[in-house]
């Protein structure tokens, strides 16, 4: 049990809204050891804010089983708060203090000692790109500020474990990947274990273990190298010159398994790369449609994601609607 | 209205920005800024946090006046005919504004009155909305408890309730699922098609790469505008490197050391989730150098290909190029 830093066994969570009941949790298990990096991805509404809640005890659980370092969900969630980092999705930060003030006062809740907060409080100002305004207060932040603002206040006393959901909504791409560096050094210095939800693909893909979670279940948990390997077939990448002709002519091509959009370039996948493109590059050509360099990339964890919530959604209503699943024209 | 007006109205520039300047005490959230968007346009409005978009935005919709410079939207001041404005544009906040304590139904309801929609109006905008939300069974259900990314879809309904001709999105997709991102910016489209002027802030830049027209703002001050294509050329410092290791953060860590030894001219190496992108003055020329470095320290290349920046690449080349200047 001890071996976990967070566990959640069979774990339910039933809102009763009006008349009916919403199952936000449906029977999940999980297990993140000490020092992992765990993201918890998927759809809106499936369930990720809600579970991180109930372990952390905020809110009550239906049925199952849940701790954190061995500290139960609902029995201990003192002893929780003094040694878990939480950052809610919708945080709020008390608006009359200044940025420095917030961090004492974070720092004066969890007793971190002066010297502690001397030397760690320039830091994460720093990090926080907030040194300049110090004496700014929380409330006149831009909303990527005061994200970091409250990043910077869960890192103050030193957890063991971080729990956070959606760390980075509204933090632009440079800082993001100066929180992730920063999460990558405390795990290497002291093994920090964090748990976090979010809806950036590279970001889960910078996780030790990502869980899948779909309607309040867990349908997938595994290492982003393995998730990926799940979805068949390679991906071809290119940007055409008429975007919706060219989606609707890849889509209705054979041998072609999938086609996903990806800003302006199309993601295009097939079983036979050798086959396929000269095939997908004659017809593009036909109808006249031109493109940059058509080229094999790597899976990621963003089309990964999108393939397999598609499929998902498909065996849902395959299995709702009594019908044969139809086969996959798959040529691996 | 008289034909002649009328033309004329319809001609009239969406967005005009002159010159717009806005200080708080001795502070310039942004700092004499020029620019315009034209009708049916998807204007993307870029940069890092604290670089003044929503300061803009604010002024554009008469919510703070301008220290000084000018706004218009459709034609009207927005410092002194805000009314005006306001009837002409549909507002999406970066901060949830929508009533907790009412269902999502009521919510539209609510935005759509406020507009002035007839009853028989409202009853068909609200089941357009409930469908384009993907909110269908949970009309009743309190606001409050939707999850973040739902509401997020909510509010950019209650926007858009009264069809209006310029619409300004502030983060419009942060908290929402890979999937309805996608969702949305399919609906941008589609009111752009249809004549809607689109300004839009974001923080994904594969989003970014959707807009017709770019404006990067810094630290207050317009920093480039042009189109995504034409800002590739032009602020990119160097050509790309995508690489695929076995390691990436071990990778990036040995290349970070070899930027600081100057081993290798790199300007700059991300990690892009699994993946490497390293800028180097030439790809052609630095390509073999790299992939020697990662060997020599027992990483294995996957592959190392020369490819077109992204707009990531850009804005990461172009905020760095700006703290280097500092
Ligand atoms: N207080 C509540 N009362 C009733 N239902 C709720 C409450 N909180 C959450 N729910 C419901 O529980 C389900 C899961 O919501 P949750 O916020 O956990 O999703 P999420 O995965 O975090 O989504 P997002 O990515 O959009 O933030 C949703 O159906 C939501 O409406
Ligand atoms: N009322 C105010 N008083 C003082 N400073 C303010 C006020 N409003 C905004 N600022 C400051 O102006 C700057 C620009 O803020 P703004 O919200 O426009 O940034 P932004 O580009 O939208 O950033 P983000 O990407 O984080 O949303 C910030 O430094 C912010 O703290
Ligand atoms: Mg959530
Ligand atoms: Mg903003």
């Amino acid at each position: 049990m001890n071996q976990f830093a967070i566990s959640a066994t069979n774990l339910v969570k039933e809102f009763k809204a009006n008349k009916h009941v919403v199952t936000a949790i449906n029977g999940l298990s999980l297990q993140v050891a000490p020092g992992e990096t765990y993201g918890l991805i998927g759809p809106d509404g499936a369930g990720k804010t809600t579970t991180t809640r109930v372990i952390l005890g905020l809110l009550s659980r239906t049925s199952g089983e849940s701790s954190v370092l061995g500290f139960d969900s609902m029995n201990d969630m003192y002893e929780i708060r003094k040694r878990v980092g939480y950052i809610a999705q919708q945080f709020s930060l008390p608006p009359p203090l200044t940025v420095m003030e917030n961090m004492l006062f974070f720092a004066g809740i969890h007793s971190v000692s002066s010297e502690q907060q001397k030397k760690r409080i320039p830091e994460l100002l720093a990090f926080a790109g907030l040194s300049e305004f110090m004496n700014r207060l929380a409330g006149k932040l831009s909303g990527g500020m005061k994200k970091k603002l409250a990043l910077a206040c869960s890192l103050i006393h030193e957890p063991q474990v971080v729990m956070l959901d959606e760390p980075t909504l509204g933090v632009d791409p440079v800082s993001r990947r100066e929180f992730w560096n920063l999460l990558g050094n405390l795990r290497a210095e002291r093994g920090l274990t964090i748990f976090v939800c979010t809806h950036y693909m590279d970001e889960a893909e910078r996780c030790t273990r990502v869980g899948l979670m779909y309607e309040g279940k867990l349908i997938v948990d595994d290492s982003p190298a393995n998730i990926k390997r799940i979805i068949p077939g390679h991906v071809l990448e290119f940007m055409p010159s008429d975007f919706a002709a060219a989606r609707k002519l890849c889509n209705e091509m054979d041998g072609v398994l999938e086609v996903q959009t990806y800003g302006d370039k199309l993601h295009v996948f097939v079983g036979d790369v050798a086959k396929r493109k000269p095939q997908i590059e004659a017809a593009l050509a036909s109808q006249g449609i031109t493109h940059d360099n058509l080229r094999e990339i790597e899976v990621r964890m963003e089309e990964a994601f999108i393939s397999l919530i598609r499929r998902q959604k498909e065996s849902v209503e395959q299995d709702g609607m009594l019908t044969q699943k139809s086969e996959m024209s798959g040529e691996i | 209205m008289s034909a002649e007006l009328f033309v004329t109205q319809s001609q009239v520039t969406p967005i005009l920005v002159q010159n717009l300047t806005r200080r708080f005490g001795a502070f310039t959230a942004v700092d004499d800024v020029s620019f315009s968007v034209q009708a049916g346009e998807v204007f993307g409005w870029l940069g890092p946090n604290g670089a003044g978009k929503t300061t803009t935005i604010r002024m554009l919709l008469g919510l703070i006046k301008p220290s000084s410079g000018s706004a218009f939207v459709s034609g009207f001041n927005s410092a002194t005919q805000t009314k005006l404005v306001h009837a002409h544009v549909g507002y999406m906040s970066q901060q949830f504004t929508l009533y907790n304590d009412l269902t999502a139904m009521q919510n539209i309801r609510f935005y759509g009155g406020v507009h002035g929609l007839s009853s028989d109006e409202l009853r068909q905008r609200i089941s357009e909305i409930i469908q384009m939300a993907g909110l269908v069974g949970r009309e009743n259900t309190l606001t409050g408890s939707l999850s973040g990314g739902w509401k997020q879809r909510l509010a950019l309904g209650c926007a858009i309730v009264h069809h209006p001709k310029v619409v300004f999105l502030d983060e419009p997709t942060a908290g929402v699922d890979p999937i309805s991102r996608r969702q949305f910016w399919e609906l941008i489209y589609q009111m752009a098609k249809d004549g809607v002027t689109v300004l839009v802030t974001t923080h994904y830049m594969d989003e970014a790469e959707l807009c017709q027209r770019v404006g990067f703002i810094s630290a207050g001050r317009l920093v480039a505008l042009d189109s995504v294509s034409q800002l590739k050329l032009t602020q990119m410092r160097g050509q790309v490197l995508e690489i695929n290791v076995s390691d990436p953060e071990k990778a990036v860590r040995i290349l970070k050391a070899a930027q600081q030894s100057h081993q290798v001219p790199l300007d700059e190496v991300a990690l892009y989730g699994a993946q490497i992108h390293a800028v180097v003055p030439d790809a052609q020329e630095y390509n073999d150098a790299i992939q020697r470095l990662l060997t020599q320290d027992n990483i294995r290349v996957n592959s190392i290909e020369w490819i077109a920046p992204t707009l990531e690449d850009v804005f990461i080349s172009s905020v760095k190029a700006r703290v280097d200047a500092n």
